[in-house]
């Protein structure tokens, strides 16, 4: 509907009129793949449109391009988490009709692209929910994969136009934000809980939407820890750097008062040592999580710190005095136990009255524990 | 991989239970079974409080106490004496 002229009725002779561009209630249809639109960049995964009672639907495609995967290794690597993300609302794969099942997910991109790239040969909608980039999990926790949501979201696509059937399949792990019995109750849509991964889909839908067991479990692999190593070190790039600042300053402090050659001397090594510590705890510790004594991160980081220490200690050359070896061991034993607590965040079956215990416990003594390290180093500079 | 013992809040009020399953369905740890129309909970401390069976319970039979897991938000919790939640300022580096 084009907007009404604005003009200035004080003075009609020297009226002032404005029009808005006239904006269509449906967004044109936008031709094929790769195609633009004066003022309007279309997403390179949009591969045609569907028309729908509902207006046209957007069909995206089942394959991922170079651009998606090098997304996904920004992502992997904490750059731009927060800006990954598509705009809410129903999308198509294949060519559905008013039968076809209903997906719903979130609309971080890179949960997107895991679940489109299952789907290939299949004719299905998907309603993509606001969760602000974040994945299904962790906006169900914070409850934007929630209940209202879904409602919200089933509105404004006007779903009930779309398919002639009252069913979304959503991913179990939604479930911690998501009241099933009231979805249904505000928009007449049933709620059936799919598997927890996507690529267990395929064998969902051959199995007439039955989950074995194995498709309800969350496990958390070698191999899925070792994925969350990167955006582990790079979160806590910034506060690392004003450390190693203070210790290069710390580090100078010494019988002259303070000297250079005890930044580039002591200092240095007690940056070396933070780094070394920073990987054992956010890198080491959580590779070899299952392998290393004790039920508390904390602990665990604080035992593999130590080994890490000794085998320096141990095979490093040059001379060490007793002072400082004893400083290294306590720094690195509690600042890794530190960062392998600060895991807890990040894995899959760690529980927040767990975490809370250890860390009421943990957290004093690694402050301890650094202290009397730092009193050990300084003092040993005399 | 198994985490601290007997830290779980969850609990579940059996005579409330209709056994209708949804707590398996939605538990991804396998805590819950259902025999002879109630349901159970096999392994207390395999629990990880993330809350999806007491929001799925369509007859409030089940309560835990959901909170945020990560350390950096519980310290920014204990620092402002607030609940803990996921606006604990990590910014780009949350979630």
């Amino acid at each position: 509907m084009p907007a009404a002229p604005d003009t200035d009725a004080a003075s009609p002779e020297s009226a002032e009129v404005s029009f808005s561009p006239p904006l269509s209630p449906e967004p044109p249809v936008f031709p094929a793949k790769g195609g633009e639109h004066p003022g309007v960049r279309l997403w390179p995964f949009v591969t045609g449109w569907i028309e729908t009672g509902a207006g046209p639907v957007p069909q995206v495609a089942t394959r991922l391009e170079k651009s998606d995967i090098f997304g996904r290794w920004q992502m992997r690597w904490g750059l731009g988490r927060t800006r990954y993300r598509i705009a809410p609302g129903l999308y198509a794969v294949g060519r559905p009709d008013g039968d076809a099942p209903v997906l719903v997910t979130a609309n971080y991109k890179l949960t997107f692209d895991t679940l489109r790239r299952e789907l290939q040969g299949q004719n299905l909608w998907i309603l993509v929910l606001e969760t602000y980039g974040i994945n299904v999990w962790c906006a169900a926790g914070k409850g934007t994969f929630g209940t209202e949501e879904v409602v919200r979201r089933i509105r404004a696509a006007r779903l009930e136009q779309v398919v002639r059937h009252r069913t979304l399949i959503l991913p179990q792990l939604g479930a911690p934000g998501v009241a099933a019995h009231e979805v249904q109750r505000e928009s007449g849509f049933r709620v059936l809980y799919g598997p927890v991964r996507a690529s267990d889909l395929k064998a969902f839908f051959a199995a007439d939407r039955m989950a074995t067991a194995q498709m309800r479990r969350v496990t958390f692999s070698t191999l899925d820890r070792l994925v969350l190593a990167p955006v582990e070190l790079t979160g806590m790039l910034k506060t690392a750097l004003w450390v190693s600042a203070i210790l290069l300053l710390l580090g100078g402090i010494g019988p002259g008062v303070f000297t250079f050659t005890g930044v580039f001397t002591r200092g240095v090594a007690a940056v070396l040592a933070l780094f070394a510590a920073l990987f054992t705890g956010a890198v080491l510790t959580p590779v070899a999580l299952p392998w290393i004594p004790g039920r508390a991160f904390a602990l665990k980081g604080g035992i593999a710190g130590a080994v890490v220490a000794s085998v320096a200690l141990l095979t490093l050359p040059g001379k060490m005095s007793l002072l400082e070896g004893g400083a290294l061991l306590l720094a690195l034993s509690a600042a890794a136990s530190y960062c392998a607590m600060n895991f807890t965040g990040s894995s899959t079956f760690t529980s927040p009255s767990g975490v809370e215990k250890e860390m009421r416990r943990a957290i004093p003594l690694q402050g301890m524990a650094l202290l009397l390290a730092a009193i050990c180093w300084i003092a040993a500079a005399f | 991989m198994r985490y601290l013992e007997g830290v779980s809040t969850l609990k579940l009020d059996r005579q409330v239970c209709i056994g209708c399953g949804l707590c398996v369905a939605v538990c991804p740890h396998g805590v819950f079974s259902v025999e002879e129309k109630k349901a159970r909970i096999l392994d207390l401390d395999r629990c990880m409080e993330c809350g999806a069976c007491a929001r799925n319970c369509p007859v409030a039979a089940l309560s835990v106490k959901a909170g945020v897991g990560c350390a950096s938000a519980i310290i920014h919790g204990w620092l402002t004496g607030k609940e803990p939640s996921c606006d604990c300022g990590g910014g780009d580096s949350c979630c």
